[in-house]
């Protein structure tokens, strides 16, 4: 019987710059179904951490309830974590933010957590634009409790026993755009090699950072009829470019036509580099972001790559003018300058 | 590339390396999991079946498999593998009756009579697989027991007497007819005598002799090491001088300087012309020299032998370094500086051995090469006289026990289609079993963790009592619960991993869990380019790569068997079953048990 993983890894596993291999950013041994697209997902993040080369004691995984909230225990072991209550995640995360604004937040929910019973939180932390990555692990339905629609399920999808959704489905990542978020991404969890690049370009991203992931349930929604299968996705999978981050500047070495790639250089001098370029969109302007989920809606397409960026955004911290030291580094002393100080702003508003 | 075809049972074959790595085939991860199950008896006779001296090879085999065994490259640093030769004794050790096992005669008669000249390895062997098929066997050798250079040259503290008899016996109570104290003079008269075939198992039996100065002079302390040890086995020689230089840095360099210590050697040394390194003995056999306080002194080359008025005073040695040249051959270069003189009363010369075929007449249509070996079949061991057969050291030098086995098994098979009148060169296939393991969710019929437990050592007897008993026995084996955790140290190489191709999703889930990164979905390309390709490069070129067919996304699934560990958490994670765990058993056929035509 085996729940446990072998300790062995392969003896020539390279090392990131801060001397880990990639298995130091592992976790526990996923107690998810057999072939659950949430693990998919969770080995991209452990990729895309080692890669960024995150210190792991400067990032905080958070999530809510649902299969996706419980992924956190098997990724980053060595990272800070809370587990919070169904649909609270961001209300957690912004009150962790606001204290430490030092660490890099990455918050994993589910179509549940993230479109029912959180949809309220949901759409005020896009608001904030609190600094954090917020990946909702979407599989269209209720796996914990035995696979019921979700309000993410697509209308005319088949589930498991046969019924066909009569409700219109919540499309997040529109959403998300449409509430100002400035970093909006769609991918596949059977596709890392997109979904690593778009992970990493999250964790860099100065503002609210979301990605919608497909992640096939593959014990209740994985059935024929489906949209949100594994043949369903691959089947009707459209990207609006190929996407690749690169941390520093980088010569690029590949050649492309003339209007099938662009650079989008961040905050910090790293590039999103973006190459065959579907027509008509611009990752910088939310209109064409969302004409194009919309067009490919139209034509039966998920569309996935990143959708719209703002490279120069601002996050809550900034907007809020607070201190740029954590405010859970500041001391009594600076936090209470003492009468004199105070007699002096008081002399200020006179 | 092509997809792997799992049909051809080499494929699988070639994923168990210890099993690939022996001579003989045997099953090694299946003996195993019988010795962790206790099954000693079961497991004895998987051995027996496959390389037929289990206690014997249990505590003196070469163990090829040790070093291809897959623990020894997973972890790329102090990872030691299985310790295979050792599990096989505790299987001899601990076995109830396996008599009962064993084929029992009296054997109908099939009418065809078998010579057998020497009676070591290769002889028994050829005996044992034939001997149930009604075979009248004639076994010849010159010495007054059977067994061969595994009695007379493997000294008894490592191999007692009793643990050779047994297994000799096993095979002589067959119904063999032994013609011991024989030298057989000449095959020409041999062959006269309406055998329907002769098997040559004679060794190598000719120690290589050293002609530098003062050898004449100093004859009467200047032994040959195989014969030397051959007379203190049959208990000819029961001395040696005190101080004593053994010549050589092979295994039988080895037993020579033990057995000196056991004799009255107080000061032995090895004195071996290339580095210490490139020895040819087993590093545990120089371990064990060095344990009983045997120096070895290496990059000196012999230059003459020192007699002072008819007595062996030493020897002269002159110091070299080796140096390589781009092709890698190695040249030894003298240092310079006078010759090192070292006292010796007795010296012993173990420094090669070769064949010899006095007794063979060059007229009886055997074809001899330049180097004055017989001309033998690499598959069918026959020479170019068909009814005459080699095999062991006397087919192409000396090797080992093991090796001599398995050529025992194949030059059987060729005697047995001989005498039927088959063709020699269609061989019987090899017995062949894949059999899924899942018997839930998170459960197999194996113990598939994989445990990190580091390789235990043998205990040994006391230095004190080993020295002074040449006969005392100086490894104790493992006891029943080391045993058992040693053999859970086994990865159990022979559970593969099945994939069926139209049953994947591509969900990723087995990318994800491998723990050594043994599998990734990538598109097609040739070997070279797709060893590189994948998610961790595919370095080890003796590693093959399983390959599906195309997969519905036009890509195909790459395991590179390098570092597997067999531990099935591919197939737990695999939600459609494409990957599963089955227990290839391979076996190779045996004279006895293979041929379909014998009923």
């Amino acid at each position: 019987m085996t729940y446990v993983r072998p300790k062995f890894r392969h003896p020539e596993l390279p090392k990131n710059k801060l001397g880990y291999t990639v298995d130091y950013y592992e976790g526990a041994l996923s107690t998810l179904c057999a072939g659950c697209g949430h693990d998919s997902i969770s080995a991209g993040i452990i990729q895309a951490a080692y890669e960024m080369n995150i210190e792991p004691h400067k990032l905080a995984k958070l999530s809510g309830i649902g299969c996706s909230s419980k992924t956190p225990a098997y990724f980053l072991s060595n990272s800070h974590g809370f587990n919070s209550v169904h649909g609270r995640m961001p209300s957690v995360a912004t009150g962790a933010n606001l204290a430490n604004r030092d660490l890099t937040y990455f918050g994993v929910s589910g179509d549940g957590d993230t479109a029912s019973i959180g949809m309220g939180q949901f759409v005020h932390v896009i608001r904030r634009a609190l600094n954090m990555t917020y990946i909702v692990m979407n599989n269209g339905c209720y796996g914990l409790t035995k696979g019921q629609d979700s309000a993410t399920a697509d209308q005319g999808s088949k589930n498991k026993s046969g019924n066909v959704n009569l409700f219109e489905s919540i499309d997040l990542a529109s959403l998300a755009i449409e509430l100002g978020a400035t970093f909006v991404a769609q991918s596949f969890s059977g596709d890392k090699t997109q979904l690593v690049p778009l992970i990493k370009a999250a964790m860099n991203h100065p503002g609210f950072a979301f990605i919608n992931v497909i992640s096939p349930c593959v014990t209740f929604n994985n059935n024929m009829g489906s949209t949100k299968s594994y043949d369903y996705v691959r089947e009707h999978v459209g990207a609006t470019a190929t996407v690749d981050f690169v941390p520093e500047m980088q010569e690029i070495i590949v050649e492309y036509g003339k209007g099938t790639h662009k650079n989008v250089t961040m905050h910090d001098g790293s590039v999103i580099q973006l190459h065959k370029l579907s027509e008509d969109w611009n990752p910088l302007d939310r209109q064409s972001a969302m004409n194009a989920v919309i067009n490919s809606k139209a034509k039966n397409e998920i569309l996935t790559g990143l959708l719209y960026v703002n490279p120069d955004a601002h996050d809550l911290h900034h907007m809020i003018k607070t201190s740029d030291k954590p405010l859970n580094t500041l001391t009594k002393e600076q936090l209470c300058p003492g009468s004199e100080m105070l007699s002096e702003i008081n002399a200020d508003l006179r | 590339m092509k997809a792997t075809d799992i049909k051809d049972p080499e494929y699988f074959h070639k994923v168990v390396d210890c099993q690939h790595a022996c001579p003989a085939h045997t099953p090694v991860p299946e003996y195993i999991r019988l010795i962790a199950e206790e099954k000693y008896t079961e497991a004895y006779m998987i051995n027996w079946d496959s390389n037929v001296f289990p206690g014997v090879l249990g505590r003196t085999c070469d163990r090829p498999c040790e070093p291809a065994c897959r623990r020894g490259r997973i972890d790329g640093k102090d990872e030691e593998p299985v310790a295979i030769c050792r599990l096989k004794r505790v299987a001899a050790d601990n076995k109830g009756d396996v008599k009962s096992l064993m084929p029992i005669g009296p054997f109908k008669p099939n009418g065809k009579k078998i010579a057998l000249i020497g009676a070591g390895p290769a002889s028994l062997t050829v005996a044992r697989d034939l001997a149930p098929l009604g075979y009248e066997i004639h076994l010849y050798d010159e010495q007054k027991l059977g067994g061969g250079f595994m009695r007379s040259q493997i000294p008894s503290f490592r191999l007692p007497e009793t643990v050779l008899n047994e297994e000799v016996n096993y095979i002589l109570d067959l119904g063999i007819h032994t013609h011991f104290n024989h030298y057989v003079k000449s095959l020409k008269e041999t062959l006269s005598k309406d055998y329907d075939a002769v098997f040559v198992g004679s060794g190598a039996p000719k120690g290589r002799d050293l002609d530098i100065p003062g050898r004449k002079d100093g004859a009467a302390n200047i032994h040959i090491g195989i014969n030397w040890l051959a007379n203190v086995a049959f208990e000819h020689t029961a001395k040696v001088g005190k101080k004593v230089i053994v010549l050589g840095g092979g295994n039988t360099a080895m037993d020579c300087c033990r057995t000196a210590r056991r004799l009255g050697g107080d000061e032995v040394k090895v004195v071996v012309r290339s580095p210490f390194a490139e020895m040819k003995a087993s590093p545990w056999e120089k371990e064990d020299a060095a344990h009983e306080d045997i120096p070895i002194i290496d990059n000196h080359v012999p230059k003459s032998f020192v007699v002072e008025n008819g007595v062996l005073k030493g020897m002269t040695f002159e110091k070299v370094t080796a140096e390589y040249d781009k092709d890698g051959k190695r040249k030894l270069v003298p240092v310079g500086g006078p010759d090192v003189f070292i006292e010796a009363d007795d010296v012993l010369i173990a420094v090669g051995q070769e064949n010899s075929f006095p007794w063979i007449e060059r007229d009886l249509g055997i074809e001899f090469d330049k180097w004055d070996m017989p001309k033998v079949d690499e598959v069918t061991f026959a020479s170019t006289n068909s009814k005459v057969f080699f095999g062991g050291d006397s087919a192409w030098g000396p090797k080992n026990v093991i090796t001599a086995v398995a050529h025992g098994h194949q030059a059987a098979i060729s005697i047995d289609l001989m005498c039927r009148g088959e063709v020699l060169t269609v061989r019987p296939s090899p017995y062949v079993n894949l059999v899924s393991q899942k018997m839930g969710i998170h459960e197999w019929a194996y113990d598939s963790q994989v445990v990190t437990d580091k390789r235990y050592v043998v205990p040994q007897a006391e230095k004190k009592l080993t020295l002074s008993d040449r006969k005392k026995e100086v490894e104790l084996g493992f006891n029943g619960l080391t045993g058992f955790k040693e053999a859970e140290r086994c990865l159990n190489c022979d559970i593969q991993t099945v994939f069926t191709t139209d049953k994947c999703i591509e969900c990723d889930a087995c990318v994800d869990i491998c723990p050594t990164a043994c599998i990734s979905f990538t598109e097609n390309a040739d070997e070279s380019d797709l060893r590189s390709m994948l998610k961790m490069p595919a370095k080890n070129l003796t590693q093959d790569l399983y390959v599906s067919d195309i997969l519905p996304t036009k890509r195909v699934m790459v395991k590179d068997e390098n570092v597997c560990l067999h531990c099935g958490l591919c197939a737990e994670r695999c939600p459609t079953s494409a990957w599963d765990m089955q227990k290839f058993f391979y076996n190779v056929t045996k004279a006895h048990t293979g041929c379909a035509s014998h009923k």
